[in-house]
């Protein structure tokens, strides 16, 4: 009975939406649906969401590692607030984040009225969009990272220091390869939270066509428009992207498990 | 020694920067021009009724996903079937994907151009630009909460027990009730706690299917929107304390429940 349940649930929910989605994209046609995609203000959509997501991940990839090695590796005041704190993005609504991150990197905000005394723009540029998936991103590499980092072993370190091994040498040869997959984990998913962040972004980009203009916001637009078939057409470019990116997620993490089974 | 001390103060500034800052803008926003206008913001009847729908949306989408949670995770963790990891993968979905078109395939269904939009009008049914839609978005941003919590946790405490009550003559029903219920409590409440805070915040795939007609499908976080692009910032900031506050009181339940009951909950929340 409870498998009734589930898969009621799961295909009135989840698998018949998609799916009207799919053969929506289908009915479009070929030709259509390639003069959607080639379409310059799709493409500069598209790569932005892609691009900006890719900078965000890559960022927090360095500071992500960097936060979980702190909070796994150090005792100091104050550590069991940052890691409770750590999780604020995901309990944080995005819309909430979004004005509050708008607000602070405005020309007259915060830190935006110290980036025009320098001479750039944060808010109502790409910048600002890859700030905004800085926030959002951060706890998925953290919260991946940090309990593969709790069960490396010392021993193994301090071995490798002792043989005489530099600090770096011991980072890149002894630590990473432990925690490379949960890394590389944390980052595609970030990535991918990143490629599809709809309300922390649209606040604090401008949503300028061909500038500051985010896929998800293309495809809202659309809707507006009525153009159902290109909201379509865009969103099954993107789901398509997120499916690619769900089975990396699963290799990796399936590598991750093999690695710590070989240990 | 000196690694350390950098370490630690990147990190920290780090986090100022990223999480703290944003946090404390809301509220200083929202306090800017003193206790009176930021009270005033919610004696506007759009941001009660806006409130109101919320609850409502709420207290609709977090039971549902709390009993198909209960139900996915029963299903995977006491029974043997082919294609498992697939069904996992199947509930995981919605959370890969954005959450504008997890509000769009619902207009794709029940729009005035979708599937059934002819059918829906013929018989003055509205999901979308109305209450249903916004629930069933809801629902689907936050369909694996619950069951990704008890899942691992089910997983881990295999059969044995209900097996034992099984035989000694108990009722699936009471095996259920008296024996697996009490060994995921405090999972499902985690799970609940993150479905509940997702459910009152969500913002991409409602603000799709909702229509954003003022004081009737404004959810709190498409208030807020209103609010900000009609330059009403204090007031903007003012409802979104209360969506703010939500989000730390979450935080610290979880915190709580991962401190006190980590070996009740999933393994991945060990700490």
């Amino acid at each position: 009975m409870t498998l009734g349940i589930t898969m009621t649930a799961l295909c009135l929910i989840v698998l018949i939406p998609l799916s009207a989605l799919v053969l929506r994209a289908l009915s479009v046609g070929p030709e259509a649906f390639w003069d959607i995609t080639s379409d310059p203000r799709t493409l500069a959509a598209l790569k932005l969401s892609f691009g900006a997501a890719f900078i965000a991940a890559a960022i927090n990839m360095v500071f992500g590692t960097l936060l979980a090695w702190v909070i796994v590796r150090y005792r100091f005041a104050g550590r069991k607030l940052i890691d409770a704190a750590i999780d604020l993005p995901f309990a944080l609504p995005t819309a909430v984040a979004g004005i509050a991150l708008a607000t602070i990197y405005a020309p007259n905000g915060w830190i935006g009225a110290v980036a025009k005394e320098l001479g750039f723009k944060i808010a109502f540029t790409p910048l600002g969009v890859v700030l905004a998936l800085i926030f959002i991103g951060l706890p998925f590499v953290v919260r991946t990272v940090q309990p593969v980092l709790e069960e490396t072993e010392l021993d193994i370190e301090e071995a490798s220091a002792l043989l005489g091994a530099s600090r770096i040498r011991t980072i890149f040869q002894v630590v990473l390869p432990q925690i490379y997959p949960a890394f590389l984990t944390g980052t595609a998913l970030a990535f991918a939270r990143g490629v599809g962040e709809y309300g922390s972004i649209i606040f604090i980009a401008g949503n300028i066509p061909m500038v500051s203009e985010i896929a998800p916001l293309l495809i809202v637009i659309k809707l507006e428009e009525f153009d159902y078939a290109g909201a379509t057409v865009v969103a099954t470019i993107m789901l398509a992207t997120s499916f690619i990116l769900l089975l990396a997620i699963n290799r990796f993490q399936a590598w991750g498990q093999n690695k710590i089974g070989n240990v | 020694m000196r690694i350390r001390v950098t370490l630690i103060l990147v990190a920290v500034v780090f986090l100022c920067a990223f999480l703290f800052l944003p946090l404390a803008i809301v509220f200083i926003e929202a306090f800017r021009k003193g206790l009176f206008v930021f009270m005033s913001a919610f004696s506007d009847p759009d941001a009660l009724a806006a409130i109101r729908l919320t609850l409502l949306v709420a207290a609709i989408a977090v039971p549902f996903n709390a009993i198909f949670g209960v139900a996915a995770a029963w299903t995977i963790a006491k029974f043997n079937f082919r294609g498992k990891n697939f069904l996992l993968t199947l509930i995981d979905l919605p959370f890969s994907i954005s959450p504008v078109i997890s509000g769009l395939v619902y207009v794709l269904l029940f729009g005035a151009q979708g599937w059934f939009g002819h059918w829906l009008k013929a018989h003055n049914v509205e999901i979308i630009f109305a209450v249903p839609g916004i629930v069933l978005a809801t629902i689907f941003v936050t369909f694996p909460f619950v069951a990704r919590e008890i899942i691992p946790l089910m997983q881990a405490q295999g059969t044995s027990e209900e097996e034992a009550a099984l035989t000694l003559g108990a009722s699936g029903w009471h095996t259920f009730l008296h024996v697996t219920l009490p060994n995921i409590k405090w999972a499902l409440l985690y799970g609940v706690l993150l479905c509940n805070a997702r459910a009152m915040g969500e913002f991409g795939a409602v603000s799709v299917v909702s229509g954003h007609i003022r004081g009737k499908t404004d959810t709190v976080p498409l208030h807020i929107e209103v609010l900000y692009n009609d330059y009403n910032f204090t007031a903007a900031f003012a409802v979104a304390t209360l969506l703010a506050s939500l989000g730390l009181v979450t935080l610290l339940l979880k915190s709580i429940l991962e401190w006190k009951f980590a070996d009740n909950l999933a393994a991945t929340h060990h700490r």
